[in-house]
């Protein structure tokens, strides 16, 4: 099959990169680098790139595949198993809450839907002086969003939002709840709508087109298919990782390990996996925080179905949202909640909608009329959203516990009540809170305050989501309240870092690619001038 | 059985389901860890892709939806996959069958039988019929609209030909 796009990772192999699919091994390796970066994500290639241009000898290992715009062919049957953690259905360990995390080379950046926000002025005041980290205020922090904005094409997006989010403004203005544009990082993108199966015109600048090429055109070597399983460990210092190769569908190992010595290590496998890895590697963790406080931004969903069509899958699929709901009160008072929308293709939406049978088969007739809304839920600020946790299963794989709260539940009652308002204000003729107890769609905002009013909050019942996982290898000021320094360094392993979304102490009430990107952008920085002294 | 006396199986079940699963895996120790489709689970799919989508297909378009379900079933880790097939497993016995959904032989199941089993276990007090209600629906809902032949009868264009060939 091929496409008139030219892919940017087919020309970089064959000019000579150096790229290792781990499944096609024969015997056990042996690799040798000054860095090994452990994952491709936001966190893994903005490290990966900032370290090679500083002259460091780089290994990136990523377990997923390397996949590119000649196999975005934006068909869900294909992008969810090849591209998504668990193909898209990777669950907490109550099968409550669905979690969409990428898995290839990129890691979720290859899968986002391109929303770029610096992390909100009241998240750093909150952990400049709640969780000692002095030096990232809003100045201090302005320089590195700069630096990836500008690395990553991020800016404001100037075609008109389509009717899936409009819809969110035009409901929200309406009731006087202020609304704004999101930046995007995006270069000639085409609004095709498909973000999230990987995006077949390289305008995305995503990992994969821009950090990773840069650092492979540095010399830097990527190992995928391969998966960290653990780092041996002594006097303080990580001496290798122990990975294994896995099948080229990713399913299981194929028996060959892959041994990795370097100076220093970088994990950035995500708020799931970086900790899982620590975890199965015994890492050092006296205060028992290793794997807590993982935050999700649990989400809540409304479908509103409209006269006109809405074809909530055609154009970008977030440019509208709203931090009404963020400050109409303190962090730490009743949940907060960020309002955007969600792109909706016929797995991903069919799966969403909660009704079976003729009822299920006559909201797919309307389509192309539902929009869908999202409510983020910011959790990490209140002692009773204080996130989940990874522990690892028998086989060592990890699984994410995460209970949802009464507090969550107040919240989520809230969000789902404004979200019914803001689709009815928008003309909506029928709005359905996903939620299995709710058999028709409500027919006015009044039939929908009473219902939602009534409706049980529960897990199974109201349908839960997240897209953002984030903590678990907290990043703190004090040692009692997080396993990584401000710099970025694990505690009581003298050459191991932590970058990625995993280091956030609280969740960010922001889509978090771009407080990954400048936060690790700052750390690398920082661990690149450390290396290259002591070198 | 009653629907009402299946609902009353509650805790019962649940702990039938952990029992029966253990169990089934004892008959079936070959089972790979691979889900794989056999005659019994197709059988139960062709009963549950009409009644859970709310579309009744020529036989070969259930045929294909069939097959799809079972691609998707073969896409999700080894350990949710081997989740899968001892709830498959439970659901063509027909003891446990009987006990945990309450119809009869699959391809004599009424819609109302298989609707009245569905919303059971959407509602049920047991976490995990209620976990288990949950993969069928998207397992066989993601199955079906997965396929380019479904996306006219709900207004989906589909992707841009010339990117997507």
């Amino acid at each position: 099959m091929s496409s008139p796009i030219p892919d940017p990772i087919q020309a970089g192999i064959a000019a000579g990169w150096q790229v290792i699919d781990a499944s096609t091994l024969q015997q056990d390796r042996n690799f040798d680098a000054d860095v090994v970066v452990v994952g491709t994500g936001a966190g893994g290639g903005v490290t990966a790139e900032i370290l090679a241009q500083a002259g460091l000898k780089v290994l990136m290992v990523e377990e997923g595949a390397l996949k590119s715009s000649k196999d975005f062919k934006m068909r869900e049957a294909d992008a969810y198993p090849s591209l998504y953690q668990e193909s898209a259905a990777r669950k907490t360990v109550d099968k409550a809450i669905n979690i969409l995390q990428g898995r290839t080379v990129g890691g979720t950046t290859v899968v986002n839907w391109t929303s770029s926000f610096r992390t909100p002025a009241d998240t750093l005041g909150w952990w400049q002086s709640k969780y000692g980290l002095r030096d990232y205020g809003v100045e201090d922090m302005a320089p590195w969003f700069q630096k990836m904005e500008e690395r990553l094409h991020i800016s404001d997006w100037p075609t008109p939002p389509n009717a899936n989010n409009d819809l969110l403004r035009t409901g929200a203005d309406k009731l006087g709840i202020k609304t704004a544009l999101i930046r995007r990082n995006v270069n000639g993108c085409w609004n095709l709508g498909y973000c999230g199966m990987g995006c077949p015109t390289n305008a995305k600048q995503s990992m994969l087109v821009t950090t990773i090429p840069g650092a492979l055109e540095k010399g830097a070597m990527l190992l995928t298919r391969a998966r960290a399983e653990r780092f041996t460990l002594a006097g303080g210092q990580a001496t290798s990782l122990e990975c294994v190769a896995l099948t080229a569908d990713g399913m299981e190992p194929t028996g060959r390990r892959l041994t990795l010595k370097a100076r220093h290590f970088v994990v950035a496998g995500g708020a799931i996996n970086s900790p899982a890895l620590l975890l199965r590697s015994g890492a050092p963790d006296p205060h028992q925080l290793l794997g807590q406080r993982t935050f999700l931004h649990p989400v809540v969903v409304s479908m509103g179905l409209y006269p006109q069509p809405v074809e909530a899958f055609n154009g970008a699929p977030q440019t509208v949202y709203s931090d009404h709901f963020l400050h109409t009160q303190a962090p730490d008072g009743p949940m907060g909640y960020k309002l955007e929308v969600a792109p909706l293709h016929p797995v991903l939406g069919a799966t969403t909608l909660s009704a079976f049978g003729a009822s299920h088969a006559n909201l797919m007739k309307r389509f192309a009329h539902v929009q869908g809304m999202l409510a983020l839920l910011r959790d990490g600020f209140h002692p009773e959203a204080a996130g989940g946790r990874v522990t690892l299963r028998s086989d060592g794989s990890p699984q994410l516990d995460y209970p949802l709260t009464p507090y969550f539940w107040e919240g989520a009652r809230r969000a789902l009540l404004t979200m019914a308002e803001i689709q009815f204000a928008a003309g909506a003729d029928g709005v359905s809170p996903v939620h299995e107890l709710v058999t028709q769609p409500y027919k006015n905002w009044e039939e929908a305050r009473q219902a939602i009013a009534a409706l049980p909050m529960q897990k199974l019942l109201t349908r839960v989501v997240s897209a953002h996982v984030m903590g678990g290898c907290a990043m703190t000021g004090d040692a009692a309240s997080g396993v990584v320094a401000p710099d970025g360094l694990y505690r009581g392993i003298g050459n191991l870092s932590v970058h990625d979304g995993s280091l956030f102490p609280t969740s960010l009430g922001a889509n978090p690619q771009l407080s990954i990107y400048g936060v690790t952008a700052r750390l690398a920085t920082g661990l690149a001038e450390r290396l290259s002294r002591k070198a | 059985m009653q629907r009402r006396t299946f609902l009353k199986a509650g805790l019962l079940g649940g702990l039938a389901l952990v029992a029966g699963g253990a169990v089934y895996r004892q008959l079936r120790p070959a089972v790979a860890q691979r889900f794989a489709l056999d005659a019994d689970g197709r059988t139960m799919l062709a009963a549950l892709i009409p009644a859970i989508t709310g579309i009744n297909p020529d036989a070969p378009a259930l045929q294909a939806a069939i097959d799809r379900v079972g691609g998707a079933i073969n896409g999700l880790p080894l350990r949710v996959q081997k989740e899968i097939s001892d709830l498959f497993g439970l659901l063509s016995m027909a003891p446990t069958r009987r006990l945990l959904a309450g119809v009869p032989a699959w391809p004599e199941a009424t819609p109302a039988e298989l609707a009245a089993f569905l919303q059971s276990w959407r509602t049920h007090r047991t976490e995990m019929l209620q976990t288990a209600y949950h993969g069928l629906h998207d397992l066989v809902i993601g199955g079906w609209y997965a396929e380019p032949s479904t996306w006219a009868a709900i207004g989906y264009p589909g992707p841009m030909k010339e990117l997507s060939a």
